[in-house]
């Protein structure tokens, strides 16, 4: 799950990105209006997070162009502003969702990804295909019932698969899922990820489309 | 209390009795002598008459009823014809035995038997006789009382029938204000929208006008607090975001680095919360402390060099305080001083990540800090002064008050902040500017 985090407090912000990552997200963090907009402009996002007042803007700004370039992307609004007609502005605004600061962590850790569910076209909180089911809440798998442990990283490869079963998945694609803008990636890594994963999870579950990349079988 | 239509009814009642009044008087006057004229002219042509007469020798007709005006003024002519030698010869009923005048010929006044008489007199010299017509100035008084009292008479009897109608009038009139009065009643506390001054008279409209400027001015302070409550919600609430959200991950994670990664931005959210209560505490302190009774004189240099000693310094950075700033002095609190030369100060070297130059010199007109941060957007200068207002080049540690203190506390010691950016370089120039 990738996430774009748009806070200018830089300790919240930083606390935003580090919780988010323990729950298996990937997140990209920025604290103004116009960074937000170049990042939202040339990455897709699972969800975004994002604060009202920047110091160059209201995100709610962001929002509404967003939503008038017809970008379906989840937004979660943060705000400091407790009044029932800011929430429904924000919401109004194209918002999926609202929490108002200071909030519990794994509270908008979950609200994250009801709503990042929800963009992918999922109600079901589980993800289920090939004998596999991940579970995002927790970041457990199992394999026909049995529990398998899974890396951070691991677990984050094989939930974008699943996402989607049938779809083939490029390596790129799994790798912007994988790692934040600062990181560096070895060419190798998500070859090195598929390999560990299918030790655990089984060879077949997990097909190489040569050229192309993966994807796990659609049937369950 | 004062009702406008009680006030406007006396006036116009008032005002229109006046005119009233004046215009009696002048037709009691004007008539007087226009009566005086006419009575005067029958006199004479009474004693015409009857001298015309005494000349044909019928003395005794002559001295018979006289033409008479009406039955209300009965015997209002008395005619009396003497002999030269002073022998009343004849005179009609109701003329009194004394002579009504002198011996002379024309107009004259008398008093006879406590009556006053209006005569013309002719003098026969031919036929050896004197004529005299005359009437009473009581009866010509009486006339002219008449006169007056048939045209005050209705006047009396339309004066409530016309304060009647300048009540109604007026009830009317000022419709528009009491509808103006009823919208305005009617309306809850919530509600500035102006008042729609399409149907209103043209009188009323100036009140209208001010009204409305009243209620935008109302408005416009009630969004400036909510904006401020606004920013001040979320200045206040973002840290305990952060501080919460660092503090669950501390208390989660299983990873030794990320504990403690999160306790140390625990600790600078801290510190920066800290901060802003300082300020916050600081801007209060401002705004509700009256005026001090007697300033002290202040020796600015020496403030600023405390200020230097015990504020933050970052590595890299170099202050510089001026010599030409030594015996500048500066009358006003104390405590003043120190919050605007502390903020200004804090505001310069904290603008400067990268180190550089924090130098304070006098200016014209009062003293200035330049540092060599990366200024101010020229968009936003205008708005570094309110609350709560960081900008695009803020720093971590900001709380977006200080220059609002600094700026509150240069007022109370009777300058002006003035902020802007270097010419010769980039960076911020704020100066305190006595005028």
């Amino acid at each position: 799950m990738r996430i774009l985090v748009v806070e200018d407090d830089p300790v919240l912000s930083d606390g935003l990105k580090v919780g988010l990552e323990l729950s298996g997200a990937t997140v990209e963090r920025v604290g103004l209006c116009a960074d937000a907009r170049a990042a939202l402009a040339a990455n897709r996002f699972d969800a975004v997070v994002l604060d009202l007042m920047l110091p160059d803007g209201s995100g709610l700004e962001i929002l509404r162009d967003l939503r008038a370039a017809r970008d379906p992307t989840p937004v979660l609004l943060l705000t400091a502003l407790d009044e029932t007609t800011d929430k429904v502005r924000g919401l109004d605004a194209g918002a999926d969702d609202y929490l108002g600061k200071p909030f519990d962590l794994d509270e908008l850790a979950a609200r994250v990804r009801a709503i990042a569910r929800r963009g992918q076209g999922r109600a079901a909180p589980m993800l289920a295909a090939a004998g596999l089911v991940l579970d995002p809440a927790t970041l457990s798998a199992t394999v026909d019932g049995r529990a398998v442990a899974l890396s951070r990283r691991e677990f984050a490869v094989l939930s974008a698969l699943m996402e989607r079963p049938g779809v083939i998945r490029s390596k790129s694609e799994i790798e912007e899922r994988l790692y934040g803008w600062q990181e560096e990636v070895e060419s190798n890594t998500v070859e090195v990820h598929v390999h560990n994963l299918r030790a655990k999870v089984g060879r077949e579950a997990i097909e190489t489309v040569r050229g192309l990349g993966y994807r796990v079988r659609s049937a369950p | 209390m004062t009702s406008l239509r009680r006030r406007l009814f006396v006036i116009l009642l008032a005002a229109t009795g006046a005119i009233w009044l004046c215009a009696v008087a002048w037709i009691t006057l004007g008539s007087r002598s226009e009566l005086e004229h006419v009575l005067d002219a029958r006199l004479q042509e009474a004693a015409r008459m009857v001298h015309s007469m005494v000349r044909g020798g019928n003395i005794a007709a002559a001295a018979g009823p006289l033409p008479q005006m009406q039955s209300g003024y009965e015997r209002q002519l008395s005619c009396q014809i003497w002999s030269l030698d002073g022998e009343l010869v004849a005179r009609s009923g109701g003329a009194p035995d004394a002579a009504l005048a002198g011996p002379s010929e024309g107009f004259s006044e008398r008093t006879v038997d406590g009556e006053r008489w209006r005569v013309f007199t002719i003098v026969d010299g031919e036929k050896g006789v004197r004529v005299m017509v005359g009437d009473r100035v009581g009866l010509r008084d009486r006339l002219v009382r008449d006169l007056v009292a048939g045209l005050l008479a209705p006047a009396l009897l339309m004066v409530p029938l016309l304060g009647l109608l300048i009540w109604i009038s007026l009830g009317r009139g000022l419709a528009p204000l009491n509808a103006l009065a009823r919208e305005i009643a009617a309306r809850d506390g919530e509600d500035m929208r102006p008042v729609a001054p399409a149907e209103a008279p043209s009188e009323v409209r100036p009140l209208i006008g001010a009204l409305n400027g009243l209620f935008g001015k109302v408005e416009a302070a009630r969004r400036h607090e909510r904006d401020v409550t606004a920013f001040a919600a979320h200045e206040l609430k973002t840290p305990l975001a952060g501080l919460k959200a660092q503090a669950q991950i501390a208390l989660a994670s299983p990873d030794e680095a990320i504990r403690e990664g999160a306790l140390k931005q625990i600790l600078v959210s801290v510190d920066r919360t800290a901060r802003l209560v300082r300020q916050l505490l600081a801007l209060a302190k401002l705004e509700a402390a009256p005026r001090p009774a007697a300033p002290a004189e202040l020796d600015a240099a020496a403030v600023l060099r405390e200020v230097a000693a015990h504020g933050p310094t970052p590595p890299g950075v170099a202050v510089e305080i001026a010599d030409d700033l030594a015996g500048l002095k500066v009358t006003g609190e104390p405590e003043a001083l120190h919050l605007v030369l502390r903020n200004l100060h804090e505001n310069a070297v904290e603008h400067m990540p990268a180190g550089g130059r924090v130098a304070w010199r006098r200016c014209a007109g009062g003293l200035c800090v330049e540092d060599e941060g990366p200024g101010i957007p020229q968009d936003e200068l205008p708005r570094v002064a309110e609350r709560f207002f960081r900008g695009r080049h803020k720093n971590a540690a900001g709380t977006g008050l200080g220059l609002t203190i600094a700026a509150m506390a240069a007022e109370r010691l009777g300058a002006r902040l003035v902020v802007g950016n270097r010419d010769d370089r980039t960076g911020v120039r704020a100066t305190l500017l006595w005028t």
